[in-house]
C-alpha cells in the first residue's frame, strides 16, 4: 500500500477523501470516510459504518442488475476505507451538461433518455440510490468521441434496497431537485429522464411516479412560516 | 443613498428596522410568547401585532432619528409566512407608505434573511444554510437566483424543534429554541435517534415521532421491559442534547454536500435557529476542515427582524424594482427561487 507522502486527494465530499492508491499493484481508489469531529463519536462511528456497508451492497446488487458501477476490490471498516475500481478517463454528468450546449438536443436527449433508464433499472430492481445528482454519475468514454460513453453510476453511502415507491419517489424528487439546482439551463432534461424512466421501471412505474407527484406536492405547498 | 424603512411580521415576532445604506439605524423587535406547552396560533399572533406595531414605529423612528419626509421607499414581508399577520403588517405598511406619500415593496422573507446575513458578515458569495422555525433549506445564488439545493421534505428543523419543547412543556421564553439550547449543555447520555439525509434533503418528522413516542412511553411498562435487566433512562436533558446532536449533524452534512456539490468555500447560517451555539460550532468544525470560512450572526439579526426586510427591500429598489399598488398583496407561499436578483450582477 502506498505510504502518506505520495497520496493526491482527487476529491473531498461530503464524507470522504477520495485519493489514489494501489491493491495487489492494481491501480485503485480509494475513498476514505474519514472521521468528521463535528458530529459526536457514535453518530459518526454509526453512520460511517452503515454507509460503508449500503455502498457495498448496493454496488453487487447493481452488478447483479447489470448496471455499470464502479468494481469493489476491499473494504475495511476499521480503518473506514473502500478500495474500488478508478476511471482515469471520466467524467462526471455534471461537468459533460455544463460543457453541452443548450442547443445540443440530440446529446442532451441521449443523456436524459440513457439517465432515464438506468434509475428505472435500478427501482425495477429495487435499488434505491439516496443521492441521485449528475456529480454521482460517470461518464467514462469509450473512444476518443466524448460523446461515445458509458454511464457509471457511483457513490452509493445513501443506498438501499426496498420496494417502498415512496422511498423510490423521493429518489427521483431528489434527481430533480439537483437538476433543477445544477442545471438551470437546460429545464427539460428532467421531463426526458421520467419519460424514459417510465419505459424502464418495469416494476411499478406507474404508482412511483404517483408517489413522486405527492413528495414533489409536499416540498411545495409546505407553507413556509417565518 | 437609499433610507428604507422595513415591517416584518410574518410569525410570533414583530419588528421593525431602518437602513442607510447598509447602516442599521433602527431594529425594534417584540416576540409574541405563548405559555409552555402551546403554540402560537395566527389568530392571537395577528391580534398581538396589531397591539403592538404602532409603538414599535414610533420606538424606530425615534431610535434612528429619521424622519418620515426622509425615507424612500417602505418595504414588508409579502410572504412566506401565516397569513393573518403578514396581512397586520401588510395593511399597516401599506397606509403609511400612502400617508407618507412613499412607494411600497413586497419583500420574501427568505432573502430578507440571506442579504441581512450578507451584510452584517460580509460574506460574498456564501452556501446558505437557512434554518428557523418554519424554513430549512440550503441555497447557494448562480445566474440572478437564490436556488434551494437541499431542503426539508416534510417539517422545518425549528418547528421539531419547537414542538419537542412543547412536549416536555420547556418555556416559550425567550424562545423555545434557546431553551433547548440550554437545557442540552446539563445532557450528556445519547439516545440513538432516526438520522434521516436523503441526498442534499433532510426530514425531520420521523425523529420527533420517535422522540415524542420515547417521552411519553418514558416510565410505562412494555412488553419487553422484564426482559432488560437495566432500563435505561435519559433525562429531559439527555433527550435534548441527543436530539441537537442529531439534527444538527444532519444539517452540517447536507450543508458539506452541497458546498462540494457547487464547489463553494463559505457558509452563511441564518434564520432563527442559526443562532444556536452548538450548529455555529459544528459548522465551524466542518469547515476548517475543508478549508471554508462560516459567517453566522446573532440574535439580533438572525431571528426575524424589520431590517432584513428594510435592507433587501432597499437593494431591491435600488436595482430598479418597483411595485404597483394593485400587487401589494401578501402569500402565504412564496419560494426563494421564485425572485429575480436583480441587485447580484456575479
Amino acid at each position: 500500500m502506498s505510504n502518506a507522502t505520495d497520496i493526491i486527494i482527487l476529491k473531498q465530499g461530503a464524507e470522504a477523501r477520495l485519493y489514489i492508491s494501489e491493491f495487489n499493484s492494481q491501480k485503485c481508489l480509494v475513498k476514505e470516510r474519514f472521521r468528521k469531529t463535528y458530529r459526536l463519536p457514535e453518530i459518526d462511528k454509526q453512520l460511517s459504518g452503515e454507509r460503508m456497508k449500503a455502498e457495498s451492497k448496493a454496488i453487487s446488487r447493481c452488478q447483479a442488475a447489470g448496471i455499470l458501477v464502479p468494481r469493489i476490490y476491499n473494504m475495511n471498516l476499521n480503518d473506514r476505507k473502500i478500495y474500488m475500481e478508478y476511471f482515469d478517463r471520466a467524467v462526471t454528468a455534471k461537468t459533460y451538461i455544463n460543457d453541452l450546449s443548450p442547443e445540443n438536443e440530440e446529446q442532451l436527449n441521449r443523456i436524459g433518455e440513457m439517465i432515464g433508464s438506468i434509475v428505472g433499472k435500478m427501482h425495477a430492481n429495487n435499488i434505491i440510490h439516496g443521492d441521485l445528482t449528475t456529480s454521482n454519475i460517470l461518464l467514462n468514454p469509450k473512444s476518443d468521441d466524448i460523446h461515445d460513453y458509458d454511464m457509471i453510476f457511483i457513490d452509493f453511502g445513501l443506498a438501499h434496497y426496498g420496494q417502498s415507491t415512496e422511498d423510490k419517489g423521493v429518489d427521483l424528487y431528489v434527481l430533480e431537485r439537483a437538476l433543477l439546482s445544477a442545471h438551470s439551463s437546460v429545464p427539460t432534461i428532467f421531463d426526458i429522464i421520467l419519460q424514459s424512466y417510465k419505459l424502464h421501471n418495469s416494476n411499478g412505474a406507474a404508482d412511483v411516479i404517483s408517489k413522486f407527484e405527492d413528495v414533489r406536492a409536499r416540498g411545495r405547498k409546505r407553507t413556509m412560516v417565518g | 443613498m437609499v433610507i428604507a424603512i422595513g415591517f416584518e411580521g410574518s410569525a410570533n415576532k414583530i419588528g421593525v428596522g431602518i437602513v442607510r445604506d447598509g447602516e442599521v439605524l433602527a431594529n425594534v423587535r417584540r416576540t409574541y410568547i405563548t405559555p409552555p406547552g402551546e403554540g402560537f396560533l395566527p389568530r392571537e399572533t395577528a391580534q398581538h401585532h396589531r397591539g403592538v406595531i404602532l409603538d414599535i414605529l414610533k420606538e424606530a423612528l425615534e431610535v434612528s432619528s429619521i424622519l418620515p419626509k426622509d425615507i424612500d421607499v417602505v418595504c414588508y414581508t409579502k410572504g412566506p409566512g401565516m397569513a393573518p399577520p403578514l396581512l397586520t403588517v401588510a395593511i399597516v405598511a401599506r397606509t403609511i407608505a400612502q400617508i407618507w406619500n412613499k412607494p411600497l415593496l413586497g419583500v420574501n422573507h427568505c432573502i430578507g434573511h440571506i442579504e441581512m446575513g450578507r451584510l452584517i458578515t460580509k460574506a460574498e458569495n456564501p452556501t446558505v444554510l437557512y434554518v428557523s422555525g418554519g424554513n430549512t433549506q440550503i441555497i447557494a445564488y448562480s445566474s440572478k437566483r437564490y436556488r434551494i439545493f437541499g431542503e426539508t421534505i416534510d417539517i422545518a428543523v425549528g418547528n421539531c424543534l419547537d414542538r419537542f419543547a412543547r412536549i416536555i412543556k420547556l418555556s416559550n421564553d425567550p424562545s423555545p429554541g434557546y431553551n433547548i439550547e440550554q437545557l442540552a449543555k446539563s445532557g450528556s447520555k445519547f439516545l440513538p435517534l432516526p438520522y434521516c439525509v436523503k441526498g442534499m434533503d433532510v426530514s425531520f418528522s420521523g425523529i420527533l415521532s420517535f422522540i415524542e413516542n420515547h417521552v411519553r412511553n418514558a416510565g410505562k411498562q412494555t412488553k419487553n421491559s422484564k426482559k432488560d435487566k437495566v432500563q435505561e433512562t435519559y433525562t429531559h436533558a439527555d433527550l435534548c442534547f441527543s436530539l441537537q446532536e442529531t439534527i444538527f449533524a444532519m444539517l452540517v452534512e447536507t450543508t458539506e454536500r452541497a458546498m462540494a456539490h457547487c464547489g463553494s468555500e463559505e457558509v452563511l447560517i441564518v434564520g432563527g435557529v442559526g443562532c444556536n451555539e452548538r450548529l455555529q460550532q459544528m459548522m465551524e468544525i466542518m469547515c476548517r476542515e475543508r478549508g471554508a470560512k462560516v459567517y453566522a450572526t446573532d440574535e439580533r439579526f438572525c431571528i426575524d427582524n424589520g431590517v432584513m426586510i428594510a435592507h433587501a427591500g432597499a437593494e431591491m429598489f435600488g436595482s430598479g424594482t418597483r411595485m404597483h399598488w394593485n400587487e401589494a398583496t401578501i402569500t402565504q407561499r412564496y419560494r426563494t427561487d421564485e425572485v429575480e436578483v436583480t441587485w447580484r450582477n456575479d
